[in-house]
């Protein structure tokens, strides 16, 4: 999830927080000092909706959504080659890490750099074979310093016989 | 609420309850707040129709988040230098999760913890480690 500018905003964080069943009034600005409100370890992620182009959200005026309107797969876009994650031959998310280098605060405007890592295979005791790729996003902030470092592994399963 | 490393011993447990009976409406809830709106979290027609799932899962971001509460809950958010884990299991409506936290380390710049999130059917769906600053006052 690549971003020019994922804006770190004390309202996200609150509704953050709750979508994680998360009470702490650390995160919360109407039940801190706002002034000290953090983000949650894994906030960085929803820096998703801070990518123009990421594939897992609907996009306004756009006719290509995968889920479902009048049929139950939608318009079955073309989604820019990626996977829908699902049994259609899609990834899944396998690992995710992040090293913390700086506090997540509101008011931040934070970059997020992607690049890939490496990839590896396994045979899966389920048959077929499993593919890895591993993505690490640098969060870095207006002075150029590293914030958060994530590295997500995606998996694939390819079914044995396909190519 | 959050505590000292220094209050801790290697072996300390730190039980955390994180969901009774998921609720679709919190997956849904994850997906606008992280961006991620995956028709698999959030559409059930799409889920069991078209990808051939029993139901829409969660996020496996959403099990991490609320995974996360039992390290910040315990060590507090600041002095966190690292998280991470593997998605083991999916996690579905209906299951309830709770997390443990097992102190497996305590040096002079870092304590490690294992963080590991069951089901109800003793299944775990993920497992991790967390490393936290030894750089509070005492």
């Amino acid at each position: 999830m690549g971003a020019e500018n994922f804006y770190v905003e004390a309202g996200h964080i609150m509704m953050f927080a709750r979508s994680i069943g998360d009470e702490n009034p650390a995160f919360d600005p109407t039940r801190t000092d706002p002034s000290t409100v953090v983000a949650p370890p894994t906030f960085v992620q929803s820096s998703a909706h801070f990518d123009p182009d990421y594939y897992l959200r609907p996009k306004i005026g756009a006719s290509g959504w995968f889920g479902s309107g009048g049929t139950p797969s939608g318009t079955q876009p073309d989604v820019g080659g990626e996977s829908t994650g699902g049994r259609q031959g899609g990834g899944l998310h396998a690992e995710q890490h992040f090293e913390y280098h700086r506090p997540v605060v509101p008011g931040a405007a934070l970059t997020a750099r992607v690049s890939d890592g490496e990839t590896w295979e396994k045979q899966s005791s389920r048959g077929g074979t499993l593919v890895f790729r591993e993505r690490i996003t640098e969060y870095v902030d207006r002075n150029g310093d590293a914030v958060v470092t994530a590295r997500s592994v995606g998996v694939q399963v390819i079914e044995d016989g396909a190519s | 609420m959050s505590r000292s490393i220094h209050d801790l011993t290697v072996g300390d447990i730190v039980e955390l309850r994180l969901v009774d009976d998921l609720k679709r409406t919190t997956i849904v809830q994850y997906a606008g707040a992280s961006g991620d709106f995956n028709p698999l979290h959030t559409d059930e027609v799409f889920a069991t129709e078209v990808a051939g799932y029993p139901s829409v899962f969660a996020h496996g971001m959403l099990t991490m988040g609320m995974t996360g509460r039992v390290v910040t809950d315990t060590f507090g958010v600041d002095s966190i230098a690292s998280f991470g884990g593997r998605f083991t299991a999916q996690v579905f409506p209906g299951d309830s999760l709770t997390a443990v936290l097992t102190v497996d380390a305590i040096d002079t710049d870092a304590t490690t913890v294992s963080v590991v999130t069951r089901n109800q059917r003793d299944e775990v769906v993920f497992s991790g480690h967390a490393r936290i600053r030894a750089d509070q006052p005492t």
